[in-house]
């Protein structure tokens, strides 16, 4: 039986349950799963003002908080928090294995997801209407294809302490565990179906053991302030069972785990990875204990000839920028600051595309809904892109100006600028991608 | 004789982003209320509610033995997570969008 832990489903996610897992999880791999669309953008953006920077942020403190639990009890780590520099964070491990007197410890870094050679202006983007990079317009500043085993597995096979990747997909920092130590076949297309399964579910963290759940009075989760992370225990076909440490908060469930089972799934029959076509269209979810569910019957077909990549674009800057009212008639005199900014913004070009939303009316589905009801305390909240910084910091003027100069008692202004990415999807080439693997020691 | 309920009574859901597209996947508490659920919420119901919002098609995925529903919206998300000027740039919410949507159940339905 192999024991896989999650210490991180996203890049914020909570550090202390992650050195309870490595502490007295009894785990043969702790993974941290830190990459996103959004986050892979805020490498990008990160390490384009600082060449050093552009990996997760809260490396170090994962690392120091984990490391030598994790050498101490043999347990391997596997992360993708190397996000867009995957060099400077293997380093920044390293240190922190100086620093707590770990030495000996090996860093495989996994690079060769960074594509941007291989995009051109003409790559088209199927989930932008088909249209190539030099229509989007902006200047082009990553692209990394989603990296799967084959690129994971050699880092494993050094016998690194700890793997670290850029962009590759999340079950595969899972399935490579699997595969390497039951040896299963490349094209075994059933048990990489599985083991994908089970790096699906395990990928978010907590949102299987009771985190993105929670419904109060209708979904309730046990102490879901102290959620411990999930462990999968997986035997040689990949059957597993999803489970938590007993004395963490949350709960596994069959109702968490078939939640999480379609999350950011389309076709159910057609989930694509690097690895595998994987079918979790007759999964079976069974609980066979307190906070234990078993997985089974996921599997798959013959992987996909071409590989996903994100691109980033340069976005400009986002701006945002609120000011609040309360009390009697306060959605009236919301309603009237949002159509001043509109007024005073609607006849200057470079402003087409504000969006302004009634916090506390319809901030969330304002296309979808019309107002409902009056509410008694309403923030007008404002945002929009622009490639010019100063149309943005005049957004922020205009918002902040309606202190004195709109509706009565308007306040709690606040506005933030900040530089923005935006992503696009292109496939190419399995055969073009070509992964490497560099070793550091402590 | 039926009653209207909100679907947030009888089931619970969740959603997730890939780019522009927002999959929401519904799953009833109790197996019973499957067959109805399955029957009035349909992809183009879901459409009709929410046009402005889920601009492009909705396609519906069936989980029959797990009692499941998996709706992916097309064009649902203001552009994506990083060009949206939402303040919910991911779609979490559009869960609860769903479950807001009303569903008729029989008056003795137990419960």
């Amino acid at each position: 039986m192999l024991r896989l832990g999650c210490g991180a489903g996203f890049s914020s996610d909570r550090l202390e349950p992650a050195i309870e897992l490595a502490e007295k999880g009894a785990l043969d791999y702790l993974v941290f799963e830190t990459i996103g669309e959004r986050t892979l953008a805020f490498g990008h953006r990160d390490r384009q003002l600082d060449p050093k920077r552009g990996y997760n942020p809260q490396l170090a403190a994962r690392m120091r908080g984990t490391l030598a639990a994790c050498k101490r009890n043999g347990t391997r780590i596997v992360t993708n928090m190397g996000v867009a520099n995957v060099a400077a964070a293997a380093e920044v491990i390293i240190d922190v294995a100086r620093a707590q007197g770990l030495s000996g410890v090996t860093v495989a870094a996994i690079e060769g997801d960074d594509v941007s050679d291989l995009i051109g202006p003409d790559t088209v983007l199927f989930d932008n209407h088909d249209k190539t990079v030099a229509e989007v317009g902006r200047p082009v500043v990553g692209a990394n294809v989603y990296l799967g085993i084959d690129a994971i597995i050699p880092g494993l096979e050094t016998g690194a302490d700890v793997v670290i990747t850029g962009r590759v997909a999340d079950p595969s920092m899972f399935l490579s565990p699997l595969v390497h130590h039951y040896g299963w076949k490349r094209d075994d297309w059933q048990k990489l179906g599985q083991g994908t399964l089970v790096g699906h579910l395990m990928e978010c963290g907590m949102q299987i053991t009771g985190g993105y759940f929670a419904d109060p009075g209708r979904k309730d989760v046990p102490r879901l302030a102290v959620c411990g992370y999930p462990i999968a225990e997986v035997d040689e076909h990949g059957n597993c069972v999803i489970t938590k440490l007993a004395d963490a908060g949350g709960m596994v469930t069959p109702r968490t785990v078939k939640e999480q089972l379609l999350y950011e799934v389309h076709d159910p029959a057609a989930y694509l990875t690097p690895d595998v076509t994987a079918d979790f269209s007759r999964a079976t979810v069974q609980e066979t204990g307190r906070d234990r569910v078993s997985v089974a019957n996921g599997t798959g077909h013959k992987r996909p000839d071409k590989l996903k990549v994100t691109v980033g674009f340069d976005g400009g800057f986002f701006g945002e920028a609120g000011v609040s009212y309360a009390g009697p008639n306060a959605t009236a005199r919301a309603a009237l600051a949002r159509d001043i900014l509109r007024e005073r913004l609607a006849r200057r070009p470079g402003f087409e595309a504000l969006r302004i939303d009634l916090i506390g009316i319809n901030s969330l589905h304002a296309t979808a809904y019309g107002p409902r009801a009056e509410s008694t305390d309403v923030r007008v909240h404002a945002a929009m892109r622009s490639a010019n910084r100063d149309d943005v910091a005049t957004l922020l003027w205009e918002v902040e100006s309606l202190l004195c100069c709109g509706p009565a008692a308007g306040g709690g202004y606040r506005g933030q600028i900040t530089p923005s990415v935006i992503t696009h999807s292109a496939l190419i080439d399995r055969d073009a991608v070509r992964p490497s693997v560099k070793v550091l020691r402590a | 004789m039926s009653r209207r309920i909100k679907l947030h009574e009888i089931a619970h859901a969740r959603a997730g982003d890939k780019g522009n597209t927002s999959n929401v996947s519904v799953w009833v508490f109790d197996p019973g209320d499957y067959p109805l659920v399955k029957e009035q919420l349909t992809a183009e119901r879901i459409k009709a509610a929410y046009p402005d919002l889920i601009r492009g098609a909705i396609k519906r995925y069936t989980l029959d033995h797990l009692h499941g529903l998996n709706f992916v919206m097309q064009d649902a998300l203001e552009g994506g997570v990083n060009t949206s000027l939402g303040l919910d740039s991911h779609g979490k919410s559009w869960s609860f969008l769903v479950l807001d949507l009303d569903v008729e159940v029989p008056d003795n339905r137990a419960g």
